[in-house]
């Protein structure tokens, strides 16, 4: 706890942590203290001049030490002749601030004036009329006239593409820097600065291609003009007519809190539509911040190809019919089999809780659709209060098989901010990445022995392991708390398995497990693959993993898209159903296909990587005839004689609290709850950006620790073990920016989209004349495929590297022989 | 009597090592090195009253003692990014007597513990910069700097860095930031960089003028030292004048020597017919001061100038106007300057310089009204007391002096027009 001091804030007297800021001490009481440049993320720079206030502090006599007393007693005051910017001046003890006399009313007005000398005032067109700051401010502590002649503003350029994904308009930019150093400061991106000086002062990028950050999108939120803009909503919708509504990020496991505006348009056909997602505040998960993929990755919600009505098989060709026609063709031809689920980790918790109810009342059994394990996260995850934001000295953080920055950057953040405050790092993965920066400890593997590394630290005898495992075990062995992120870099089911195993042990063996800040995190695929793990679905990289015969019921899974040699496990079956947005490659298998509602159209929950029960809340209205999953599931139940429920998801999460010992206690309105939350950010203030992030409408509650999984007997490796001579060991990895049918909607990134390349070493690639750029041919049995070389000596030898999602038939390890595709005209 | 400082003008070829080797070069650096402890320099420096003669005029002595002793390493920066519109005597010394401000630095870099010094010259220094790097090769190679210097455990090594043209970082904090490599924009105080400076380690910059005091200081002793100039302002100063004088130049002269002195003794007084109407005491960043008995019977040193006249003495650059010159022309031209200088960090100096630059403009184009002549003063008052450092305060200095004392001038030029000078 540390030291309080107590002063005295226009007439009242408050008390507040020692180092304070005077603008936070006035925020803290209730008193607003207007700012531009200054933001609680950041460390102040007190360029703006905005905060301005008087500041009187007790004299002291310098003979005596004493305070130099009134007549009457008090302390004497003596005031700074100048005004001091609250931003940069900590708190004192005895300290009077003043922050409403006119002296400061006048420097206000004044600061404000000088702003405006230059800019634009083109509110009525610009993107952040309506909540702005400088807009809102200029109304409440302004002049009514401006004295600058307007034949001498300086016209600069309004157009400016930061990239395709940004754009700056250079005269309404203030020039405080809070991009500037948001990008350098917060996130270790610094591709932007300024250019020039005084008045030419202007915000440029250096990066290719332009604005290169996967944070880029926050800038515009914490612009306090209409300077920055996103590509994807700059003119779109003005603030007033746009409606808030609630929701999460369904692009990865991070959870972060959303908040979509919508609005109704005739532009799209009178129908109400989102116009851009917003980050939502919660301070324990994404803070006020997002990565540009949960920003920009919607749209695939109201993509134009989705499903609108249901499919069947008929004369070998789908055509469309009704719900009540699809239902009755699945009552006949369903009826009395077990049913074999395939489900995928995008659905919500109840739609998953649906299927494992449908499998059990049917005799059948549901999987989870993943190359992932995660069995042993309910036991060894998050629980309780934990929250990466309380990471620091003492703890212990260390992120195994995982290139986070690619594959969580919201979790890379979090992570970064730890090892600043002093946590520990320990990176684990066979080539660098970029959080090797912050690393204590990086230890290096090869790919396939993931879980001997991590065997060889958490085993008290450490004669075989090397330096690094030495010193990073001695490490844990003081730690306070370690929390373990895992990924899936370079491993399959199998080696997932293993790691998991190993790192379970490691935080069991270290006495981790129960500690309130300790415990293992997956870096999934999809943003609820930790409810599929906590009901105890397995899990299963595809359809050989299934029995055969009986239904097959594939819902939020295209196994034939990622690999179309899936598709022979569809024959043989019954029947199978696809429930999808898309018509999938699966999809097209099917005997019925039934479209759902977009997440975005319903209600549900997620559970975040974290072990984190979220809401999300309808941003949209729910299209006409199409259901949520699990009512679809529960719809299909009942039509073949079983009770499942689907009138609510909110009762369907309560029937799952009152079976799962994990989610004991909890239900839509606990999850709705919400506490104040530091720094105050979203109120009607809107100084510390220009749109809303309060979080009124829940943050959400962990799940409680599940009972100990049993563990296999032997620890498992990935299988590959000899590759053969002229074959590469070819591995996965993820690129945030991938293809995936959730995100390939946004097109807005395509020109940042990952292609299909291998990346492998120079030394590996030359013996087998694979050049920087060519095209090379795998030779997969059964699905051969080409992919661009990109040569790069970070990779180990003999191996290459190729990216999830983009069109490689597998998920996991595999060897093949590599060769180049020569130009056939040439030959 | 002779130089102290300008020691050229009595030495033909002091620049030469071996010329200011025989008159005693590098005696005082030696002696600091193999006869006093660094705490005793510092008190010697400490008791010459030596004060800085970059414009505040801070104790040197003093300002070396904040390092802390448990931070290192120490950093000592000269600073010769002399930009000062009418300064131009770290540039003679410099040119001319190299070697005297190299000892300075290098007695400095002692007497606070600093095993590296650099040299941060202003962009425009280019011949200069290859002068001080080949003085500084001479000196590696004549042992003078290196390790094991006169044979004891001091190591010291001098850099030298080219700055890109920017007025602002001669301001102490932006030039730290140039010299680190970034932006030149002043950073927030505190922590001051004797605590976190350069790289963030405890630093010293020291003007190039009051470095080059620092030999014979050493040499002579504090008391000598003391002995000139006034009590509270020992020493001497390079006085740089120009503007409407018959011998504009570098006067080397005990402080407190009156304006009178040295614009009439030295400086051969103004131009045949011509009346002395105003001063400005530290370049650009002065108030002008009106030429009257009292401003030209001021001793120029620290106090008095302050005092008398109520404007700084700061780095001795007196200007001088005479009744050709309005005023109104004078403060177009010292706006333009800062608004030129002003590096755009905080609002009201990057965007007062730009108001108050357009303002003159249009006095000076015949496009401006009466009105304007308030509308300047105010918008520059409203900037007082408001900036991040001291070049945005500096800005409206001329500018209220200017109004204050010479209304006239600037109703002049409005009616008139640009053909005022």
């Amino acid at each position: 706890m540390s030291k309080m001091v107590t002063l005295s804030i226009d007439g009242r007297s408050v008390t507040v942590p020692e180092n304070t800021l005077v603008v936070d001490a006035a925020k803290m009481n209730g008193i607003d203290i207007p700012v531009f440049c200054y933001h609680p993320k950041m460390k102040p720079v007190g360029m703006c001049r905005m905060c301005l206030v008087e500041i009187g502090r007790p004299m002291i006599d310098r003979a005596t030490n004493q305070p130099v007393l009134e007549d009457n007693g008090s302390p004497k005051i003596q005031f700074s002749p100048k005004l001091e910017t609250s931003c940069t001046t900590p708190v004192s003890e005895g300290m009077v601030v003043l922050t409403r006399n006119d002296k400061v009313e006048a420097a206000r007005k004044e600061i404000i004036e000088f702003i405006l000398t230059s800019h634009p005032l083109d509110c009525p067109i610009c993107d952040k009329g309506g909540e702005c700051p400088l807009q809102n401010l200029t109304m409440r502590f302004g002049s009514k006239e401006g004295r600058f002649l307007f034949d001498e503003k300086m016209h600069l350029a309004k157009h400016v593409p930061l990239g395709e994904l940004i754009w700056l308009d250079r005269e309404r930019c203030i020039q405080c820097a809070r991009c500037v150093r948001f990008q350098h400061d917060v996130v270790d991106d610094p591709v932007l600065d300024f250019h020039n000086r005084g008045r030419s002062l202007e915000i440029m990028t250096f990066s290719e291609p332009g604005f290169g950050s996967y944070f880029s999108g926050n800038t515009t939120d914490i612009c306090p003009v209409g300077a920055l803009t996103t590509a994807d909503f700059r003119f779109g919708a003005r603030p007033w007519e746009m409606k808030p509504a609630a929701s999460l990020c369904a692009q990865c496991p991070v959870g972060c809190n959303l908040e979509y505006t919508v609005r109704r348009e005739a532009k799209s056909g009178g129908a109400t539509v989102i116009k851009r997602a917003l980050p939502r505040q919660n301070e324990s998960v994404n803070e006020i911040w997002i990565c540009d993929k949960g920003r920009f990755g919607y749209h695939y919600t109201q993509d134009p190809a989705r499903l609108g009505q249901p499919l069947v098989r008929r004369d070998g060709e789908l055509v469309p019919v009704t719900f009540e026609e699809a239902l009755k063709i699945i009552a006949e031809k369903a009826a009395h089999q077990p049913f074999q689920i395939l489900a995928g980790g995008k659905l919500s918790t109840e739609d998953l809780a649906a299927l494992r109810g449908l499998a059990q009342e049917s005799g059948g059994k549901a999987w989870l659709h993943t190359y992932m394990s995660g069995g042993f996260t309910p036991h060894y995850g998050l629980s309780a209060d934990a929250n990466l934001g309380a990471l620091g000295q003492g703890d212990a953080v260390l992120v195994a098989a995982s290139d986070l920055h690619e594959e969580a950057p919201i979790w890379w953040l979090r992570v970064k901010q730890a090892a600043e405050r002093g946590a520990a790092l320990i990176v684990m993965n066979p080539r660098p990445t970029r959080l090797k920066k912050y690393a204590r400890h990086v230890i290096r593997y090869a790919y396939g022995e993931e879980s001997l590394a991590v065997a060889a630290m958490a085993e008290e005898n450490l004669a075989l392991a090397g330096e690094e495992i030495r010193a990073a075990a001695e490490t844990l062995k003081s730690a306070r708390n370690l929390v373990i992120f895992y990924g899936s870099e370079g491993l399959g089911l199998t080696g997932s398995k293993g790691l998991e195993q190993a790192l379970a042990d490691l935080l069991e063996r270290g006495g981790f497990t129960g500690r309130e800040n300790s415990g293992l995190i997956g870096v999934w695929h999809a943003p609820n693959l930790q409810a599929g793990f906590e009901l105890g679905l397995p899990p299963a990289e595809g359809l050989a993993d299934l029995p055969a015969g009986g239904v097959l019921y594939l819902a939020a899974a295209d196994p034939a898209g990622d690999d179309p040699r899936q598709a022979a496990y569809f024959s043989g079956r019954e029947f199978v159903i696809v429930q999808d947005l898309f018509l999938t490659e699966s999809a097209k298998l099917a005997d019925v296909v039934l479209p759902v509602l977009a997440y975005t159209e319903r209600e549900g929950t997620f559970v975040s990587g974290e072990r984190r029960l979220q809401r999300y809340y309808p941003a949209l209205a729910a299209r006409p005839g199409l259901k949520a999953d699990f009512a679809l599931t529960a719809l299909i139940a009942k039509s073949l004689g079983y009770e499942l429920e689907g009138r609510a998801a909110s009762l369907a999460l309560e029937k799952l609290a009152a079976s799962q010992p994990a989610f004991e206690g909890l239900n839509y309105l606990k999850l709705a709850e919400v506490h104040e939350q530091w720094p105050q950010v979203g109120g009607s203030d809107l100084y510390y950006g220009g749109t809303s992030y309060a979080n009124r409408q829940g943050l959400g509650k962990h799940l409680s620790r599940a009972a100990k999984p049993e563990p296999d007997a032997a620890p498992l490796r990935e299988g590959i073990r000899d590759v053969p001579k002229n074959a590469l060991r070819l591995v996965p990895h993820t690129r945030l920016y991938d293809a995936g049918s959730t995100f390939a909607p946004s097109r807005l990134l395509d020109q940042r989209r990952a292609r299909r390349q291998l990346r492998i070493h120079p030394r590996s690639a030359e013996p087998l004349g694979l050049q920087q750029g060519s095209q090379a041919l795998i030779e997969l049995e059964g699905a051969p495929f080409t992919a661009e070389i990109v040569l790069d000596e970070t990779i180990p030898g003999g191996t290459a590297l190729y990216p999830r999602s983009l069109g490689v038939p597998m998920n996991a390890p595999f060897h093949a022989v590599v060769k180049p595709v020569f130009d056939k005209s040439a030959s | 009597m002779s130089h102290i400082l300008l020691r050229h003008r009595d030495i033909p070829d002091i620049k030469e090592l071996s010329v200011y080797r025989a008159n005693g070069g590098f005696k005082a650096f030696q002696k600091a090195v193999t006869t006093m402890q660094p705490g005793d320099v510092v008190n010697e420096v400490k008791a010459s009253g030596l004060r800085g003669r970059g414009g505040a005029g801070f104790p040197t002595g003093v300002k070396w003692s904040f390092l802390p002793g448990n931070l290192w390493p120490h950093y000592v920066v000269a600073n010769a990014d002399e930009s000062e519109p009418g300064t131009f005597k770290d540039r003679e010394i410099l040119e001319n007597n190299p070697y005297q401000f190299l000892e300075g630095l290098m007695i400095a870099a002692y007497a606070v513990g600093a095993q590296e010094a650099y040299v941060y010259l202003r962009g425009e220094f280019e011949s200069i910069y290859r002068q001080l790097n080949a003085c500084i090769a001479r000196l590696e190679e004549a042992h003078l700097l290196g390790d094991q210097l006169f044979g004891t455990d001091v190591r010291l090594r001098i850099y030298t860095h080219l700055g890109a043209g920017a007025y602002i970082c001669g301001e102490e904090t932006a030039l730290l930031e140039s010299l680190e490599g970034k932006l030149g924009q002043p950073r927030l105080r505190p922590p001051f960089p004797a605590v976190a400076g350069l790289f963030n380690k405890p630093t010293v910059i020291n003007n190039v003028e009051t470095l080059t005091n620092l030999p014979p200081i050493l040499e002579k002793g504090a008391d000598w030292y003391k002995s000139l100039g006034t009590e509270k302002s020992p020493g001497v100063k390079i006085f740089c004048l120009s503007g409407c004088v018959q011998k504009p130049g570098n006067y080397e002269l005990p402080l407190g020597t009156t304006f009178r002195e040295l614009i009439y003794t030295w400086g051969g007084g103004l131009a045949e017919g011509r009346r002395i109407k105003g001063i400005m005491a530290a370049g650009a960043s002065s108030n002008i001061i009106p030429a009257d008995d009292r401003a030209l019977d001021t001793p120029m040193d620290y106090e008095s100038v302050q005092q008398n006249l109520g404007a700084p003495l700061g780095s001795a650059s007196v200007i001088i106007l005479d009744d050709s010159v309005n005023m109104a022309w004078l403060v177009a031209k010292t706006t333009h300057f800062f608004k030129h200088e002003s590096c755009g960090k905080c609002t009201p100096c990057r965007e007062g310089t730009f108001w108050m630059a357009h303002i003159t403009e249009r006095m000076m184009g015949g496009k401006a009204s009466p009105e304007d002549i308030d509308l300047l003063k105010n918008v520059a008052l409203q900037m007082q007391g408001k900036c991040l450092c001291a070049l945005g305060e500096f800005s409206t200095m001329a500018v209220v002096s200017g109004i204050k004392h010479f209304r006239p001038d600037f109703e002049a030029a409005v009616r008139g027009g640009g053909k005022a000078k």
